[in-house]
C-alpha cells in the first residue's frame, strides 16, 4: 500500500527526521491560507498522488507570491496528472501539499528496501541525488553506498555514520544525517514498511539536513496490525475495479487485453495469462479467485470482470484442490446466465467428471476445455469470433 | 526413497482443532501419512481425530516424538508458532497460512540461526500447498490423486502450477517422487536451491521440474547452482511473461521490481544455464518426458 508525501513525511517526522514546514490543502483558498500560516517568501505547491517523476509532470511549483501559490494550486487540483510512472491514465490531483521553499547545496538519496536475496533491510545511499535510484545505479553506480541491517539488533549507529561519512558530509550534517537514518529505519520497521525513500535528502546553506521529498509503501499483509496506516489508504489513487476487488477480498489487476480470465491460484492465473498471449490473444486481467471458490465469489469474480467493457470472451481456469470442481461448476453456470460474451470453461483436479456434467447439462452454450492449451486457444478464437460480430 | 517426508514421519499439526486443519488434517491421514497429534494451545489434554491434543509444541514432541508439523496458524500468530517448532526441535514445519508479514518472515529466518545447522528447522512454505511424497504421505493440501507415484521431483512457488505440471505428467504415464510448494511470498523458509539440493541426494529422483514466476533472485541462483552442481536434468518453467512492472500479482512477492524479475529475463538465464525450459504451462508434461529421454 502506498501512501503520499505530505502522509510520509508526517510519520517520518514522528520518528525525528527533519522536514520543512508544510500543509496539506483541498482547494487554492486553503493553500493560500496555509502560505500565510507558514510564513516566509517562498513555498513549494506539490501535487499529492502516487508517483514519483512529478516535477516533470509540472506536479512542483516553486512560488513567491499568494497569487502564485493560489493559481499552482489551482492548475493542479482536479487534473488527471500523468508522470513517467502513472501510466496514460494519469493520477487525480485531490489535494496538494504547501510547504516552505528551503534553499540548499547538495541532494542526496537515501532509500531503504527489503532485499529479498538478504532477507534483511537494505540502506541506499548516494551523493547524486535528484536522479531516480534506476538512474543513478545506470549513470554513476561508483556513488552508491549500502548496508545490510541485521534484524536482531537493528540499523547501529556505526553503520549509519559509515555512509554519511562517506557521502563526504562535515561533522556537523553527519550527526543530523545518523539521526535520520536512525529515524527512517524505525520506522520502517515498527510500521511495517517496504520501502522508505528520502529523494532529495537535502544539506541547506546553514548545515541542516532535511527530508525534501518522501516516499513510503506498506506491507499489505501488516495493514491488520497497521490501523494507523490502513486509515491512510486514497482508494482515489487506485484502479476503481481493482479498489473494488480488494474490497471482496479478490485479487484483480486490469490489464489492455480483450479476454477476461477467472482463475484459482496466483500462479496458475499468471500461467493462463501468458498462455493466452502464446495462442495469439491478450489477457483483460489478472484474477485469481482464490483457494475457496464458492458460488457467491464466482459471481462476483464474473461481475467485476465484466465491469471492462473491453471484454469479448472469458476463460475460466479452475485445478480444483481444495474447492470441489462441482461446487465451482455451479457457481459458474449460475454467473454465466445472460451473459452478453463467449464464455470458456476449463475443470480439473477434485470431482472433475461431476463439474463437467454440471456444465454440460446446464443448456448454456459454455464451450469447454480439458487442458490449459484448449482453452486458451478456444478463448482466444471465441474472442476474435465476438469482436469480428460485433 | 522421497525428500522431506515420507509414510514412517511423524507429523503434527499446529492449529489442529481449526475448521480448515481439521479437514486437511484427515485429508493427510486418509492419504496415509502418520498424523500422531496436534496443538492449540488452551485445548491440550483433548482428544481431536482420535489423537492428543497438546498446549505446547514442546509437550507433543515430547509425549509423540513428532519430527515435522503443518502450521496452520492465522498471519497473526504465524511467526510465533514457527518459533515455538523452531525452539522444539522439529526437523521440518510445513506453513500453509497466506498473509504474514515480511518482516515477520524475516525475523523468524533470523531466529533459525540460534540453531546448529545439523539441527536447524526448514521451513517450507509460508503462502504454499505444501509437500507430498506420491503414494506415501501429505503434509499440506492439495489433492492427492493428482500426483503418480515416481521419479520426478517438483518444486515451485505457486501450488495450482504445481498441481499443473503433476497431472500433465500422469497424462503421460510419469510420476512424482516427492512435490515441494515453496510458496509465493517474497521471504520464504526455504528456497528452490534448498529444495534442488535435497533432490539431487535423493536416489529416488531422476529429474526436477522447478516453477517459478516474477519475482526475486531465486530461480536464477538455483539455475547457477544447479548448472554447476546437479548431474540430474531440472526442466524450468516462469510464470507471468504478461504480467506488468510494479504491480503484485497475487502472491505478495510476485512482482516485478528489479532487474532479473521478469519471467523473460528468467527463463533466458535459466537457458543459459542448461535447463530444460517449458515453452508455455501447457507444455510442462511434454517438456519433461523429452527432459528424461535425452537422459536416458
Amino acid at each position: 500500500m502506498d501512501i503520499h508525501e505530505y502522509q510520509a513525511k508526517e510519520l517520518l517526522h514522528r520518528f525525528g527526521v527533519p522536514i520543512p514546514r508544510g500543509g496539506v490543502a483541498y482547494s487554492a483558498d486553503q493553500a493560500v491560507y496555509v502560505a500565510t500560516e507558514l510564513g516566509g517568501w517562498h513555498w513549494a505547491v506539490k501535487a499529492q498522488i502516487h508517483s514519483g517523476a512529478r516535477g516533470k509532470a509540472g506536479g512542483v511549483k516553486l512560488c513567491r507570491t499568494y497569487h502564485e501559490v493560489a493559481e499552482a494550486a489551482k492548475g493542479m487540483l482536479g487534473t488527471c496528472m500523468v508522470t513517467a510512472q502513472t501510466g496514460p491514465a494519469g493520477k487525480m490531483v485531490s489535494r496538494v501539499y504547501v510547504e516552505m521553499a528551503e534553499p540548499f547545496e547538495r541532494e542526496i538519496y537515501l532509500g531503504f528496501v527489503l532485499d529479498r536475496k538478504a532477507e534483511r533491510i537494505r540502506v541506499i545511499a548516494s551523493g547524486a541525488g535528484g536522479m531516480e535510484i534506476e538512474e543513478i545505479a545506470h549513470a554513476r553506480p561508483e556513488t552508491i553506498l549500502q548496508v545490510e541491517v541485521e534484524p536482531a539488533v537493528g540499523l547501529l549507529p556505526f553503520q549509519a555514520r559509515q555512509i554519511a561519512f562517506g557521502l563526504g558530509l562535515n561533522l556537523k550534517q553527519v550527526s543530523q544525517a545518523v539521526a535520520t537514518m536512525l529515524g527512517c529505519y524505525r520506522a520502517f520497521r515498527d510500521l511495517d514498511a517496504t520501502m522508505v525513500e528520502i529523494n532529495p535528502l537535502v544539506v541547506t546553506k546553514d548545515d541542516r539536513v532535511i527530508a525534501l521529498d518522501a516516499k513510503m509503501s506498506f506491507d499489505d499483509n501488516a495493514i491488520f496490525r497497521r490501523a494507523q496506516i490502513a486509515e491512510m489508504r486514497d482508494v482515489t489513487q487506485e484502479d476503481p475495479r481493482e479498489a473494488q476487488a480488494n474490497q471482496l477480498g479478490l485479487n484483480y489487476v486490469g490489464l489492455d487485453g480483450d479476454i477476461g480470465c477467472i482463475i484459482n491460484g496466483a500462479g496458475l492465473a499468471m500461467a493462463t495469462m501468458d498462455m493466452i498471449k502464446y495462442a495469439g490473444g491478450e489477457p483483460a486481467n489478472f484474477l485469481d479467485v482464490g483457494g475457496g471458490a464458492s458460488p457467491e465469489r464466482v459471481k462476483q469474480a464474473f461481475d467485476l470482470v465484466l465491469s471492462d467493457k473491453g471484454v469479448r470472451a472469458i476463460l475460466v481456469n479452475i485445478f480444483a484442490g481444495i474447492n470441489r470442481c462441482d461446487w465451482v461448476a455451479q457457481g459458474v453456470v449460475q454467473a454465466a446466465q445472460d451473459l452478453r460474451v463467449p464464455l470458456v470453461v476449463r475443470l480439473a483436479g477434485t470431482n472433475v467428471e461431476e463439474g463437467q456434467r454440471i456444465v454440460r447439462e446446464s443448456g448454456l452454450s459454455i464451450i469447454t476445455a480439458e487442458t490449459l492449451a484448449e482453452a486458451a486457444h478456444r478463448a482466444v478464437a471465441a474472442a476474435r469470433a465476438h469482436r469480428e460480430a460485433a | 526413497m522421497s525428500i522431506l517426508i515420507d509414510q514412517t514421519t511423524r507429523v503434527i499439526v499446529q492449529g489442529f482443532t481449526g475448521d480448515k486443519a481439521s479437514f486437511h488434517a484427515k485429508e493427510m491421514i486418509a492419504y496415509g501419512t502418520n498424523v500422531v497429534g496436534g496443538v492449540t494451545p488452551g485445548k491440550g489434554g483433548q482428544r481431536h481425530l482420535d489423537r492428543p491434543v497438546f498446549n505446547t509444541v514442546k509437550d507433543a514432541v515430547e509425549t509423540t516424538g513428532a519430527e515435522a508439523s503443518l502450521a496452520f496458524v492465522p498471519p497473526a500468530f504465524a511467526a510465533d508458532a514457527l518459533m515455538e517448532a523452531a525452539d522444539a526441535g522439529l526437523r521440518l514445519v510445513c506453513v500453509i497460512t497466506d498473509g504474514i508479514p515480511a518482516q515477520d518472515m524475516m525475523r523468524v529466518k533470523r531466529y533459525l540461526k540460534r540453531y546448529a545447522r545439523e539441527r536447524r528447522t526448514t521451513i517450507v512454505g509460508p503462502n504454499c500447498a505444501g509437500i507430498i511424497s506420491a503414494g506415501r504421505a501429505m503434509l499440506g493440501i492439495m489433492p492427492g490423486h493428482i500426483y503418480l507415484p515416481g521419479n520426478v521431483g517438483i518444486v515451485s512457488r505457486s501450488g495450482t502450477l504445481g498441481y499443473e505440471a503433476a497431472a500433465q505428467m500422469k497424462a503421460l504415464g510419469i510420476g512424482v517422487s516427492t512435490s515441494v510448494g515453496i510458496g509465493g511470498d517474497p521471504i520464504n523458509g526455504s528456497s528452490f536451491l534448498d529444495h534442488l539440493a535435497r533432490f539431487e541426494e535423493d536416489p529416488e529422483t531422476h529429474a526436477v521440474v522447478m516453477i517459478g514466476e516474477i519475482g526475486g533472485p531465486q530461480e536464477a541462483e538455483a539455475a547457477q547452482w544447479a548448472k554447476e552442481n546437479m548431474r540430474k536434468p531440472v526442466i524450468g518453467y516462469v510464470a507471468g511473461l504478461t504480467a506488468p512492472k510494479g504491480r503484485r500479482m497475487g502472491h505478495a512477492g510476485a512482482i516485478i521490481s528489479a532487474v532479473g524479475d521478469t519471467a523473460a529475463e528468467k527463463s533466458e538465464i535459466m537457458r543459459s544455464y542448461g535447463l530444460h525450459v517449458a515453452p508455455s504451462a501447457a507444455e510442462l508434461g511434454t517438456t519433461v518426458a523429452q527432459a528424461l529421454t535425452r537422459a536416458a
